[in-house]
């Protein structure tokens, strides 16, 4: 098979719709174009059944019920329903919310609004390997608690939280637990009972759904309330207005389905390519560092810091590969990637960062090519790196008084 | 981030990537930048005795705007006199590679390296002297 370029590993920020998936949509765009929402002729039935039968498959991917289901436009929607809605819902309870320090910026962001609002926010360190320590959420809890937010899988490093154990403490308080089970889930064996979550946010692009199309799981069993964000002709029992986007949804679920059967299978298969990528990478390059829990971590995430060469260089250099990298270079910010700070990363091992995720249609072939051209590449950028060059000939870049710009 | 051709150009083939031997009295050395802010740049010039920089090497640690300024500013002052190197300004930098705002950091970097080898370098002459 030959070789074909650019190389797409960077399955965290989204995937390909697989052929089956968008197949199950296009005859919703075409002769079941209906409005789910309209009740007085038969484009409407055909809409709100297909509508239905989604809900069902989407809630099985994670083991709830489909009328637990709430569609919205993405993750980040869901996440900001699933936490404004219950902070607000459940205000008169509490005033405390606490998250962690590695989450998605649509957690905490969403948080920090929040807090202008006069709720008080606890972002839980992590330890070293990524992860959320449950005995630090224990100490962290108060009787003022009412929303606790961790997510399943963390979209730069990949690494798990124990979200069962975490489940425990948080419903031993009675407080809600949200999580973003974006990057985990359909990758990784989750059920919303197991893990006692009542909040659950989804995103059907990060497994070969379409984009524009997100669910939050709202537990029944004990019910869990919201208070709506977007107000309107009251679809989604109340909790999601907007006319519903049909077509995706039917490519959400056929995505969900897709994942549930070969899930499995999947993830062998992504963990092996991963495993033959870093021990490559390893094999060919002297200083390099993985990122967080290596055991506890998505199949098809490797985060991994070349010493002495910068991120965003280091993505210029692999510019057939689609990669991203926690260097600042790569953001309007100059700050270096929160996630890898918050492991305590070191700022010059977060700028030398690069995030490869492999997912479904990787291939063994891509997998080499990428090994050969990061080698060849860190070789190039370390020989015109100063760093290098100072710590080849035994100098400790720390003791170094360097200038701070 | 979508750069200039020109930065790509200096990053795919850099001017005078290398060292020269900091210990010679006709070599002015400057290391500037920080590794926690992703920067790093270490530019050297060799002065022949009338004053004129007979050769400029650098090392830089650095995403490609960071690469293409210093290797630019080693092209640019290769046979320039210690005086006119000094007149050579981020702007003119930030100008011929079009950098975007968020990257004019890099062209300073670049700046403070040509002033900082000179002013090694003068140093040692007085030494000398």
């Amino acid at each position: 098979m030959t070789l074909k370029l650019p190389i797409y590993m960077d399955y965290h920020a989204t995937t390909p719709v697989d052929p089956r998936v968008l197949d199950a949509m296009l005859p919703y765009f075409r002769e079941d174009f209906g409005n789910a929402a309209s009740r007085s002729h038969s484009f409407g039935w055909h809409a709100e059944e297909a509508v239905e039968k989604a809900r069902e498959e989407v809630a099985k991917l994670i083991g709830a019920s489909g009328k637990e289901i709430v569609w919205t436009s993405g993750a980040t929607e869901s996440d900001n329903l699933a936490i404004k809605g219950a902070a607000e819902f459940y205000k008169d309870r509490g005033n405390h919310i606490i998250t962690a320090a590695t989450e998605h910026k649509a957690v905490l962001d969403t948080c920090k609004r929040l807090e202008k609002q006069g709720f008080v926010v606890t972002y839980l360190p992590v330890e070293r390997d990524g992860r959320v320590n449950p005995k630090a959420l224990t100490a962290a809890m108060t009787d003022k608690t009412i929303v606790v937010s961790i997510m399943l899988a963390n979209n730069e490093i990949g690494t798990l939280n124990p979200v069962e154990e975490i489940g425990e403490v948080v419903k031993a308080r009675g407080a809600i637990f949200h999580i973003d089970a974006v990057q985990g889930a359909g990758k990784i064996p989750f059920d919303v009972n197991r893990s006692r979550a009542d909040l659950v946010s989804l995103s059907a692009h990060k497994m070969y759904g379409p984009k524009g199309i997100g669910a939050l799981y709202v537990r029944r069993k004990p019910r869990v309330r919201l208070t709506p964000i977007i107000d309107g002709g009251g679809h989604e029992r109340g909790m999601r207005s907007g006319t519903l986007n049909v077509p995706g949804i039917v490519g959400f679920a056929k995505a969900a389905e897709l994942c549930r059967l070969e899930m499995e299978e999947e993830g062998r298969r992504v963990l092996a390519l991963r495993e033959r990528l870093r021990k490559g990478i390893e094999a060919r390059v002297r200083n390099v560092s993985v990122n967080g829990s290596l055991e506890h971590r998505l199949p098809g995430n490797l985060n991994i810091s070349f010493a002495f060469v910068e991120g965003e260089a280091m993505m210029m250099a692999l510019k057939d590969v689609a990669v991203s990298s926690g260097s600042a270079c790569t953001s309007a910010s100059l700050e270096p990637s929160y996630v890898l700070r918050a492991l305590g990363v070191g700022e010059e091992m977060a700028h030398s960062s690069i995030r490869f995720g492999l997912g479904r249609f990787t291939t063994e072939e891509e997998v080499d090519y990428v090994v050969g051209l990061v080698a060849d590449k860190v070789k190039k950028l370390r020989d015109m790196s100063p760093l290098w060059e100072l710590a080849q000939s035994g100098v400790d870049l720390k003791q170094i008084q360097w200038q701070p710009h | 981030m979508a750069y200039s051709d020109k930065v790509i150009d200096h990053y795919e083939n850099p001017r005078n990537v290398g060292s020269l031997d900091p210990s010679e009295p006709d070599v002015g050395t400057a290391l500037v930048g920080a590794p926690a802010c992703g920067d790093v740049m270490k530019l050297q010039i060799k002065v022949n005795p009338s004053g004129v920089i007979e050769d400029a090497k650098f090392k830089t640690f650095g995403c490609g705007s960071a690469i293409a300024s210093s290797s630019l500013a080693t092209e640019w002052i290769k046979g320039m006199t210690i005086d006119q190197a000094m007149s050579v300004k981020n702007t003119h930098i930030v100008e011929e590679l079009s950098l975007p705002p968020v990257k004019i950091h890099c062209s300073v970097l670049a700046e403070d390296a040509i002033k900082g080898a000179i002013a090694d370098y003068r140093k040692k002459q007085e030494q000398k002297a």
